[in-house]
């Protein structure tokens, strides 16, 4: 099928869901308002005719002080069967940073989405374990953000485990071997 | 915790064991919590992360030519693979076509790349497992390829030598008469490997059975390369959607039936002899002609002479170091190329300045490392390590 016959199809059945659909480089991107979200993906998973499967990627844009709703959930699709695939992008508002998680759907996306709620700080209901997962636990701020400096803060906002190891340093300096 | 009382009134209570990340077996830093009853594994809780080095957030404030070293780092075992991965998916954005040269270079490098990885996959794999001599054989051959990989490129692991538009420098006839030599000797190592431990009564027993993952289920946790085609389910990018010169090249997909980490592992073997096949084939159809695409000084630096004598040069490096290309297209792409690990994606989304506005890797080994506690609870903590081995995963890829 193509992609841009299964756009149609998802105006179709979800009537006032879709904002719009864009091509480049032959992928089709369909943006959508996120309150259907899970449905869209249960439906173009369980449709034999679109048959998406597998999903092949899951991730977050910010796209800040460029567009009006500020983030993006994007899900790349693709039918292992039927060979299509297809980019849907669910619009995120900064005030409401959240979406329904399609775990229920893909069990592979669980990771995908703690990275996201991770980097962006959007969360995903109904998600079964969302914590992070490439930053420490205790981490402050969400690094891919735009606003964040990509050398991270420093001085008073200083990640606290770092100022453990620096103030552990300072005190093991007594027992160097010049100070005798 | 679960505690009960045994048949003659001793309480047996689960155990808690933090698995790494300094662990030999782990690949890496990878870190594992079990919970354990007796041996068997009750929950398994991967931590990822200790390797992340920010590499999409430092994607998007390098111009596209300088963020190529960056991908080097992602999967060092294979860096080759991430370069190709990585400048076929900026060429899609741009909409600008390698010469055909170029291309056959960039496969026989790619492939070479998927045999050093699945050499050390196998070495480690198998001694994860028990068996030593593997290691000491495969990382004879791997040597040789490392060496291959030097006369080419000049460095052995972290090559960046594909360019966006081409490739760096044009391949010696002196390095294709050796490669062709490898590729002739190779399948025989293959052999060597295989007489090691194919029919090995305790390499069965310890990974026949194991793991085991339904092609259905496969797809769904978004398993792919070897990993998904153990369970049967025959999806490579190379035939899904060729790139570079993999629709010119006759080479079959193995696949597995069981999905254990047995059929895992017969996969990757036939990989190997598949891979010394493609690139046999790319070494006697390579054509002659340009290694750049005309297109392409839009990215590359211009040689350093020129710079020190040209004014335009001089100039256009300068452009290029600060600025990066000025004829980026808005728009946004996703660009998947088959490495030894799986699928490996670029999303890259560009407004038309010299960097790009979002760089997000779609990393195989992330996926992979999320499926081990599917595989290894309820199994046996022995059967943790064949796991990790099997899914084949380097940390540097998994947290970026």
């Amino acid at each position: 099928m193509e992609p841009l016959q299964i756009a149609e199809k998802i105006k179709e059945k979800f009537p006032g869901e879709v904002l719009g659909v864009t091509e480049f480089r032959g992928q089709v991107s369909v943006h959508l308002k996120k309150e259907k979200l899970l449905d869209i993906c249960r439906w173009l998973h369980d449709d034999p005719e679109t048959d998406m499967d597998y999903l092949r990627d899951l991730c977050g844009v910010d796209y800040l002080g460029r567009k009006a709703p500020r983030y993006e959930v994007v899900y790349h699709l693709y039918s292992i069967k039927e060979g299509h695939m297809l980019r849907l992008r669910a619009q995120v508002p900064e005030g409401d940073t959240k979406i329904d998680s399609v775990v229920p759907v893909w069990v592979g996306a669980n990771w995908h989405e703690r990275e996201c709620f991770d980097m962006y700080g959007i969360s995903f209901n109904g998600h079964p374990d969302l914590r992070r997962i490439l930053m420490p636990e205790d981490w402050e701020g969400h690094p891919l953000r735009k606003n964040y400096p990509v050398q991270g803060f420093t001085g008073e906002k200083e990640w606290k485990g770092y100022k453990e190891v620096l103030e552990k340093s300072e005190r093991l300096k007594e027992f160097e071997w010049e100070k005798q | 915790m679960g505690e009960a009382v045994g048949e003659k009134g001793f309480q047996t209570k689960e155990l808690t064991v933090s698995m790494g990340p300094q662990h030999p077996a782990t690949h890496g830093v990878l870190k594992l919590v079990l919970d354990l009853d007796g041996e068997t594994v009750v929950k398994c809780t991967p931590y990822v992360g200790y390797l992340h080095r920010g590499v999409e957030k430092l994607g998007e404030n390098r111009t596209y030519f300088s963020a190529l070293p960056l991908t080097d780092r992602l999967d060092y075992i294979s860096s080759m693979s991430n370069n190709v991965g990585y400048v076929n998916a900026v060429e899609t954005l741009f909409g600008i076509e390698a010469p055909e040269r170029a291309k056959y270079i960039r496969t026989i490098c790619a492939e070479m790349s998927r045999i050093s990885s699945h050499i050390i996959w196998v070495a480690t794999h198998a001694l994860d497992i028990g068996a030593m001599t593997v290691f000491l054989y495969s990382f004879r051959e791997r040597e040789w390829i490392l060496d291959l990989f030097e006369m080419l490129t000049g460095a052995r692991l972290t090559v960046s030598y594909p360019r966006i538009g081409g490739v760096r420098n044009d391949v010696s006839q002196e390095f294709l008469d050796s490669l062709y030599k490898f590729v002739l000797e190779f399948p025989g190592r293959v052999d060597e490997y295989e007489t090691l431990i194919d029919q090995n009564r305790i390499w069965l027993q310890r990974t026949k059975g194991i793991g085991i993952i339904s092609a259905e289920e496969a797809v769904n946790w978004g398993l792919t390369g070897a990993t998904l085609r153990g369970s049967g389910v025959n999806y490579d990018v190379r035939k899904a959607n060729p790139y570079d010169v993999y629709d010119k090249v006759q080479f079959d997909v193995p696949l597995g039936k069981a999905g254990d980490v047995y059929d895992r592992y017969r996969c990757r073997m036939e990989e190997l002899r598949q891979s010394a096949r493609i690139i046999k084939q790319c070494i006697e159809q390579i054509p002659a002609g340009p290694i750049l695409a005309p297109e392409a000084h839009k990215f590359v630096l211009p040689p350093k002479e020129n710079v020190l004598k040209s004014m335009e040069a001089l100039i256009h490096h300068f452009i290029l170091i600060t600025k990066g290309p000025l004829t980026a297209p808005v728009g946004e792409v996703y660009s998947a190329t088959e490495v030894p690990k799986g699928e490996l994606g670029f999303y890259i989304v560009s407004d038309g300045s010299g960097k790009p506005y979002r760089m997000r890797v779609r990393a195989p080994s992330f996926v992979h490392a999320s499926v081990l506690p599917r595989l290894s609870e309820g199994h046996l903590l022995a059967d943790v390590i064949a796991n990790i081995g099997t899914i084949d995963i380097v940390l540097g890829e998994c947290d970026r």
